[in-house]
């Protein structure tokens, strides 16, 4: 394989693991929100907890996808950071209140007002941010950031606010909603809990099925080359298939209980839907005018990226499993702080 | 303002703003450590209650210092697109292992901060002093992308970009030894001192605080030690910059004559002979003035020579007060306690921090108009996007309240240790 193959790969990568750790801190931003019933208290303290430990860890796949891209892959950077300036700015904004506003959340403790407020914040935020990645995908999907030479000619706002950028951005929103939900229910200390969180889950699973067909039905208009990739490219046919069938196979879970499995499907099914969007738009960077060979850095810069990836996995991978088994969910929760 | 002004205004604001928390991201777990170490050593409870207090500071600051890192990888692209595309690749392999190094700092910190009940001591320990290795090791990766801009190595440069790109060359720019050093002693520096200034404050008005006395005694000989030894790093990096950028030490002291023998200048007062011993460790040696420069060349003569003052006198400052304070605790075998010297390092409390932002605005406005320089011009790497002037106030009013914030939760965290107070968080959890 090419190594601009390989760093295509290792950029999807880490936006899949982003998808499953980022964006699952995002799904608990707006159970956050949406916390209700009985157990709303209950609800949203379990979120904190589960979030406490890890969340300055999982928004650091963004960073390494985004040096990623830049080392590899500048010309594309640079393209997308003038075509996308707006949502990217106005993302930046959701990631900065979201993290501040959890991190006061915990360490001020204040009184119920105070902390209601910073929650507030946290998770409206957590609402905005994956509005706007989507769309900002959804531009990149749908063709519509023009370049000519090295200047982006489709203007600042034309390309991320089409129809086809919204339904994605409303996918990603209602699969982030639908991992963190799916992920709580493990996390869940009481059986009651772990209802809330149940029917949560199902109902995001219905919102995600739907979003998705919503996509899939405007790509052939929003999306026109994407829709050929998924007509006539057999890989992200078959990785579509594989969406659907683990889709099926985390709803059936869910509803008979088993709950560490559905979590299994669950990140699996958003794992392949990230993949699939990859795969869809192969070998585009930034459809329909930018490559992944054409935005390439250098071949020793690319080499050099390489090895730097791979010291980064041997450090970064044993220190994440460590932390992931000190945190992996107990029987006794509440027992950090 | 122009839109490059700006997009110029908007990135020192954030970086401006980043590296007070960077700096505390890199000091603060060195410090936690220290007392967790300290606690484990003499079961006191007042060092088991400083290292949580610098936990909960360290957790703090770092989520602050991390969204607003993330702020400034997007705003390199986001600001100064046509530097990242065409430079993205001779600088992506630090930022890579920037991005390494801080993920251990998360994953350690998340370990330290949450699993003090789950995992042995040792693992305790040992992910505080991961913490404060990954801070270190981010600080330097991080400062060799300013050393490239600085002094650009590694690549050949043609109308359409870089070609023969080598990224361990690049990576490594002449100079390198000088500014690292530079930076993660500012950094050490500037949160001892900040430290030693809160807990001076504390001890002026409740002399006895045992426990703001101990954690002085955490503070001061970083402090000390870093205040000696930064002038000398200083003088290494000075002498770099009189050999490789002329420009910018001509605008450091204001020089605008070439002459041997050159003086220091410092309004009325001269030093015979000083510039060209500074610069060059020669009485005689030839410094070049701004004058044999292009116009179009020079950095802002004036905010260079302000800064470089304000960083040099408030250095000075903190080393004679270093000076005097080891001098204090060599004779008394303690350290002091006197009212006089508490109110010293009271005031010298937000020294290091005012030394660190300067020395930043040194490098940066000195730097001016290349973005990378000699080779790209700041001008030339703005991004065509209008009306600049609305994420620049924007970010400016978002970060005004965060840093309020912050110090509103910093001065809660030292509240509750006042004597006094209600003692639960002092001697239970």
């Amino acid at each position: 394989m090419a190594t601009e193959a390989l760093l295509g790969f290792a950029v999807a990568g880490t936006f899949v693991l982003y998808a499953l750790f980022g964006g699952a801190d995002f799904g608990g931003g707006v159970w956050d929100l949406l916390a209700s019933g009985p157990r709303k208290k209950e609800q949203r303290a379990l979120i904190a907890h589960a979030l406490g430990p890890v969340w300055e860890v999982n928004h650091i796949w963004l960073i390494v996808g985004v040096v990623l891209l830049f080392a590899g892959f500048p010309r594309a950077f640079a393209v997308l950071s003038v075509a996308l300036h707006v949502p990217l700015t106005l993302l930046l904004l959701g990631i900065v209140f979201r993290g501040a506003a959890f991190t006061f959340r915990t360490y001020d403790t204040r009184g119920d007002a105070v902390q209601r407020q910073w929650g507030l914040v946290f998770s409206v935020a957590s609402v905005i941010a994956p509005l706007l990645l989507g769309m900002c995908v959804g531009a990149v999907v749908g063709g519509t950031i023009r370049v000519e030479g090295r200047a982006v000619v489709s203007g600042f706002f034309a390309s991320w606010l089409t129809p086809f950028s919204w339904v994605v951005g409303v996918l990603a929103l209602c699969l982030f909603a639908f991992l963190a939900a799916v992920y709580l229910t493990h996390e869940a200390p009481t059986p009651e809990l772990r209802d809330d969180f149940r029917r949560r889950a199902l109902g995001a699973g219905v919102a995600v099925f739907v979003a998705a067909v919503a996509v899939l039905l405007m790509a052939r208009q929003g999306a026109p080359r994407v829709w050929q990739g998924l007509l006539h490219s057999p890989y992200a046919l078959a990785l579509h298939a594989g969406t659907a069938v683990s889709a099926a196979v985390a709803f059936a879970l869910l509803w008979t209980r088993r709950f560490a499995w559905a979590r299994l499907a669950a990140a699996t099914q958003a794992g392949l839907i990230v993949l699939g969007w990859a795969a869809s738009q192969h070998p585009y960077l930034v459809v329909p005018d930018v490559t992944l060979s054409s935005a390439a850095a250098g071949p020793t810069a690319q080499r050099m990226l390489l090895v730097a990836l791979v010291v980064g996995a041997l450090t970064v991978l044993p220190s994440l499993v460590l932390l992931f088994r000190v945190f992996r969910p107990g029987p006794a929760p509440g027992g950090g702080r | 303002m122009t839109d490059l002004l700006y997009a110029r205004a908007q990135m020192g604001m954030s970086l401006a703003f980043h590296i007070v928390f960077a700096a505390a991201g890199v000091a603060l777990p060195v410090l936690m450590v220290l007392s967790d170490w300290k606690a484990r050593r003499t079961g006191d409870a007042d060092y088991r209650l400083l290292s949580q207090k610098l936990a909960k500071g360290t957790a703090i600051l770092f989520a602050v210092g991390a969204v607003s890192g993330t702020v400034l990888s997007f705003e390199l692209g986001l600001l100064w697109p046509e530097f990242m595309g065409q430079y993205g690749e001779v600088i992506g392999l630090p930022f890579s292992l920037e991005g390494v190094a801080f993920f251990t700092e998360a994953i350690f910190l998340g370990i330290y901060l949450y699993g003090r009940e789950r995992v042995s001591p040792n693992l305790h320990l040992f992910s505080g002093v991961m913490v404060a290795v990954s801070g270190a090791a981010s600080a330097f990766f991080v400062t060799l992308v300013n050393v490239f801009m600085n002094h650009p190595s590694g690549f050949t440069p043609t109308p359409s970009g870089p070609v023969d790109v080598q990224p361990l060359v690049a990576m490594f720019s002449p100079g390198w030894q000088y500014q690292t050093a530079h930076v993660l002693l500012s950094c050490y520096q500037a949160s001892a001192f900040a430290m030693a200034g809160i807990h001076a404050f504390v001890l002026l008005r409740h002399p006895g605080a045992a426990f703001h006395r101990k954690a002085l005694s955490v503070a001061l000989p970083l402090a000390c030690v870093t205040a000696l030894l930064q002038p000398l790093v200083g003088d290494l990096s000075a002498k770099h910059v009189a050999r490789e950028q002329p420009v910018k030490l001509a605008a450091m002291e204001s020089h605008f004559e070439t002459e041997r023998g050159a003086p220091i200048r410092m309004g009325p007062v001269e030093i015979p002979n000083g510039l060209s011993i500074l610069a060059f460790a020669d009485p005689d040696a030839e410094v070049r003035g701004l004058n044999e420069f292009p116009r179009d060349e020079w950095p802002p003569v004036a905010k260079v020579h302000v800064a470089f003052q304000v960083m040099v006198g408030t250095g000075s400052a903190m080393a004679l007060l270093a000076l005097v304070t080891l001098g204090y605790r060599w004779r008394k075998k303690a350290w002091p306690q006197g009212r006089k010297l508490t109110w010293a390092w009271l005031v010298a409390g937000p020294l290091g921090v005012v030394a660190l932002e300067a020395g930043w605005l040194v490098t940066e406005w000195g730097r001016q108009p290349w973005i990378i320089r000699g080779v790209m011009r700041t001008a030339e790497a703005v991004t065509p996007v209008p009306h600049l002037a609305a994420p620049f106030w924007t970010f400016t009013a978002v970060y005004l309240f965060l840093g309020v914030t912050v110090v509103f939760l910093l001065v809660r965290q030292v509240a509750g240790t006042l004597p006094g107070r209600h003692g639960g968080d002092a001697h239970g959890h």
